[in-house]
């Protein structure tokens, strides 16, 4: 398979220029003809559904959730980035080019993330002018903050609340094509499978949540927005319902995953309080401006923090990296503290936790400065822990929270597979081996708004109208799978639940294939996953029927995936001998202990082929990356 | 930490799908760390009807940080249970040992029960669908700081967009008025700039699309705000009632609104 990644040809500033004028137009008049499926309504689904309604295409949307405003981009608080140097720092579309390559340690496509960069002003024209509100300046003024990994202030922000109200001014514009028409909504219902036709992706296998109806839906293009896969460790900052599905079907159809390894651990995260917990919450990392972070500097210490004098306290981030102390990067906060943890220097009752101390702040500013700060975080925190962060240090984890691979697209968007796009968070496109913070809002809506409803009206008007029917044999073939699928489910009477299968499969990815790897641990974890998947044929305990609500099956079918999802993960990360951002094999590090890239030989962007599962290894693909117009550095903090 | 196990019965609905009829079953529960969420102990006990080999209780849920608006149920009488914050953000702590606790689902005629906890909450979309927007169609917009917004206008406007869409207001009123909700929307809106050429068409067509759906009226009894786990405030019930009256007053919109079905 050749990996054509479609990149236009010309200088890094106007390739998407000339591409938006080089794509094949649809006639106005005949856009009504064509038919789209967009699966996930998130930031990146929504605008794309809205978008394309506005453009004239007749739009069928997909989501779990009751509604399409309840999309996991609703829980993203700190903001969203643009270049628009409204603070007139000298922020330009280059630096911000800049910062989001070098952020995700040279491992993203230039021309991608140069687009990212050139339509993020355009978004916040966009969302302001759907009434989404903003923080504002006295005298009227949009406001900006200061995020990770740059040097300029370019966050726009809705108090912690960016990613709802985008959402909802997504949701806004998609509700109004709901009432024209222009789209057909589908609540509460989970797709399936993709289902091609003549080596094209024509539609899709859904199953409605509340009566079990499996359904086939045609169409002359798909598009999938259906979010991360973070929930592959079973605790993180996701949703509940967050899952791979989607994709993964995708993937076992023929599209390509790339860099499935590379996973995001957000450094702030309140631990996990006892074997019963189903997910972690996020504490925004600005905490780290004004916390303090510290273990006892004996092991097993078992005193209150408070009955700790000064001097038996090890500030490892201070210590190890006098430079940046307590603000080094997301992945190497997150790493030292599993570090500190595994040497047995955690507190707290499961020793999984790391002090966040403000009482030096406090003494410094003041507990009312404090307060305006982090005044609602605190009292978020208060309310989860019960313990007050004012007279107690908190009490902080490190918790998966984004994942950067996903289904590999081109230039376009689209997957290998022809007329099949992914979308927002589901693709691997722009963030490299690290996300940086506020840059996901961003390609989401950058995706959904402003590139796919271009990128597809080259492959439409390239198309026939004819609509294909869903009683065509494809179509009735992968009805008839999907539902002998579920029935064999079903019909599984072991003793593991799918949550303790799930759970499970979150321990050994955390363990193995979280914030640092080994090969010799990537092999024993490939071996715990392939007994899971033999546990989850063989001994899976189910209840109920498919006819009708149920949430075991609708459980299950999700974790059957993660556990294949998880083993080519496994593979990724053994393949990749190399650190970078989000992936860290110990041993490959620097001497001081820092992630080591290996540009020779892995400045490529892994993308899998699935070739039946269980047992078969899936064929690696590899799209070399190149670098026209950064120099490839090394990053340190010291 | 503490971490004593209590021990619970739970009164809980069950109701197998919309057509069903419905009762109350009683479980007992052992074991239960005062830190886990309420959310987290209705995980444990439906991991122990699943190994009985019992269908487990079917309730909303996603983010389980208190913004999806996607979790609800009326527990002791009070929706969200006994504190103002979403059910997902309330703990086991706030309930003594050998407490019994009775959950329901929202109860309100257009929140038809679909399964057990689970309502169809579908009529606030429709709600938005009628004029919860401003039309503006996809890189049409102006640069966004071509639009002033004085920071206690934005910050009022951002007060009302709050609203997570979760129904406890409707749940908690004795009307099952959804005025919180549609006010919380249509405040938002007619307090920014961007949204005055829709305004008065917006008021209409979503009170209308309201009515449509079965909501009842307002009588100003205010169980709606104290239940509201995003504080919206009572003042948006005003400024809707204002803005509708006045739009009706002067009414330019001469279309008769269909409501959607
Ligand atoms: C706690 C938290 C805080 C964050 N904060 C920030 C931040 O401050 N700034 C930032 O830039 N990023 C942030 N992020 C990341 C960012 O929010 C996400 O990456 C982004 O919102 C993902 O958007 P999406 O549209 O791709 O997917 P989502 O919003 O996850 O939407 C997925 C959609 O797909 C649907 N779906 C999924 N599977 C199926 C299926 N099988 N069938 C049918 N439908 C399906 C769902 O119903 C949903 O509609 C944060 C993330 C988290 C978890
Ligand atoms: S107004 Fe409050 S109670 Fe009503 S839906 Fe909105 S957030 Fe929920
Ligand atoms: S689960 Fe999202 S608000 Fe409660």
């Amino acid at each position: 398979m050749q990996l054509d990644s479609k990149i236009p040809a010309g200088s890094l500033a106007e390739k998407w220029t000339k591409h938006k004028f080089n794509v094949k137009l649809v006639n106005p008049a005949n856009k009504r003809k064509y038919d789209i499926i967009v699966v996930g309504t998130g930031l990146a689904g929504a605008a794309a559904a809205a978008s394309f309604a506005e453009l004239g295409y007749n739009v069928n949307a997909f989501c779990f959730q009751d509604s399409p405003r309840r999309a996991h981009s609703i829980a993203a608080q700190g903001g969203i980035n643009a270049a628009k140097n409204y603070t007139n720092e000298g922020d330009s579309v280059h630096r911000l080019f800049y910062d989001t390559i070098k952020g995700g340690d040279f491992r993203a496509r230039e021309a991608n993330v140069h687009r990212l960069a050139e339509v993020s002003n355009d978004i916040i024209d966009q969302c302001v002018a759907q009434g989404v509100p903003f923080a504002r300046e006295y005298g009227g003024l949009l406001d900006n903050r200061s995020f990770g990994g740059s040097l300029v202030s370019r966050t726009f922000y809705a108090k912690g609340q960016t990613g709802q109200q985008l959402l909802l001014g997504a949701y806004s514009a998609l509700s109004r094509q709901i009432a024209l028409g222009k789209v057909k909504m589908h609540t509460r219902t989970e797709m399936l499978d993709v289902v091609m036709v003549d080596g094209k992706a024509r539609g899709i296998i859904t199953r409605n949540l509340i009566t079990g109806k499996i359904e086939a839906h045609s169409a002359h293009a798909v598009v999938l927005a259906t979010g991360g896969y973070s929930n592959v460790y079973f605790l993180s900052t996701n949703a509940m319902g967050s899952n791979v599905t989607a994709a993964w079907r995708a993937h076992r159809k023929g599209a390509l995953f790339a860099n499935p390894s590379y996973t995001q651990i957000h450094p702030t995260c309140i631990p996990v309080h006892g074997t019963q917990q189903s997910k972690l919450t996020l504490m925004s990392e600005s905490l780290r401006n004004d916390g303090r972070v510290w273990v006892p500097r004996t092991k097993g210490d078992t005193r209150k923090a408070k009955d700790i004098p000064e001097a038996e306290r090890f500030y490892y981030l201070e210590e190890k990296y006098p430079t940046f102390g307590n603000l080094v990067p997301r992945d190497v906060a997150s790493r030292n503290a599993k570090y500190m943890c595994d040497q047995g220097y955690g507190v707290g009752a499961s020793k999984l936790a790391v002090y966040l101390d403000f009482k030096d702040s406090i003494k410094r500013l003041g507990k009312k400065a404090i307060e305006e700060k982090y005044g609602n975080l605190f009292d978020m925190y208060q309310q989860i822990t019960n313990s007050n962060p004012y007279e107690e240090p908190m009490m902080i984890y490190p918790a998966p929270h984004y994942t950067m691979g996903g289904l590999w697209v081109d230039y376009n968007l689209m997957t290998n597979l022809t007329g099949l796009y992914a979308i927002g968070e589901a693709n691997f496109s722009d963030h490299g081996a690290n996300r940086l913070g506020a840059s996901a809002l961003m390609q989401g809506l950058a995706d959904g708004y402003f590139v796919i409803p271009y990128t597809i009206g080259d492959y439409l008007a390239t198309q026939k109208y004819d609509k294909i029917p869903t009683d065509h044999p494809e179509f009735k073939k992968a009805l008839d799978e999907n539902k002998a699928h579920l029935e064999s489910i079903l019909s599984r009477k072991g003793t593991k639940t799918p949550d303790e299968i799930h759970i499970e499969l979150g321990r050994i990815m955390m363990n193995y294939c979280g914030m640092s790897r080994t090969a010799e641990g990537l092999q024993e974890a490939r071996k715990k996953v392939q007994q899971l998947q033999h546990d989850f044929k063989n001994n899976l305990k189910m209840v109920g029927t498919n006819d009708e609500l149920n949430i075991t099956l609708e459980k299950a079918n999700r974790v059957e995936d993660f556990l294949e999802l998880g083993e080519l993960m496994i593979l990724d990360a053994l393949n990749r001998n190399e650190s970078c951002g989000g992936h860290f094999r110990e041993e490959y590090q620097t001497p001081e202990g820092e992630a080591l890239r290996n540009d020779n030989d892995f400045a490529y962007v892994a993308a899998w082929e699935y070739t039946g599962g269980a047992g078969k290894d899936p064929v690696l693909h590899k799209e070399e990356l190149e670098f026209e117009n950064v120099k490839l550095t090394q990053r340190s903090y010291k | 930490m503490e971490h004593t196990g209590r021990s619970y019965t739970i009164k809980v609905w069950r109701q197998k799908n919309a057509q069903a009829q419905g009762s109350i079953q009683t479980y007992p529960l052992k074991d239960i760390s005062p830190d886990m969420s309420f959310l987290e102990m209705l995980d444990i006990l439906n991991e122990q009807l699943l190994q009985k080999g019992e269908d487990p209780i079917a309730f909303d849920h996603d983010c389980r940080e208190g913004i999806c608006g996607m979790c609800s149920l009326f527990i002791n009488g009070r929706a969200h249970g006994p504190l103002t914050t979403t059910t997902c953000q309330l703990h086991m702590r706030s309930f003594e040992n050998n407490e019994t606790i009775f959950i329901e689902p929202w109860r309100a005629k257009p929140f038809p029960v679909i399964k057990d906890l689970v309502v169809d909450r579908t009529a606030f979309d429709r709600i938005i669908q009628a004029g919860g927007y401003v039309t503006v169609r996809t890189g049409s917009a102006p640069d966004a700081n071509e639009i002033l917004i004085p920071k206690a206008i934005a910050d009022e406007a951002m007060d009302a967009a709050s609203c997570i869409g979760c129904g406890a207001c409707v749940a908690a009123c004795k009307n099952a008025s959804a005025m919180l909700f549609v006010s919380a929307k249509v405040s938002q809106l007619a307090l920014l700039p961007q949204g005055q050429s829709e305004r008065k068409q917006r008021a209409e067509r979503m009170v209308a699309q309201m009515d449509a759906e079965g909501f009842g009226a307002c009588t100003n009894t205010g169980a709606c705000a104290a239940e509201c786990p995003k504080q919206i405030s009572l003042v948006n019930i005003a400024r809707l009632n204002r803005e509708y009256l006045s739009a009706k007053i002067s009414s330019d919109n001469v279309e008769e609104y269909v409501p959607i079905k």
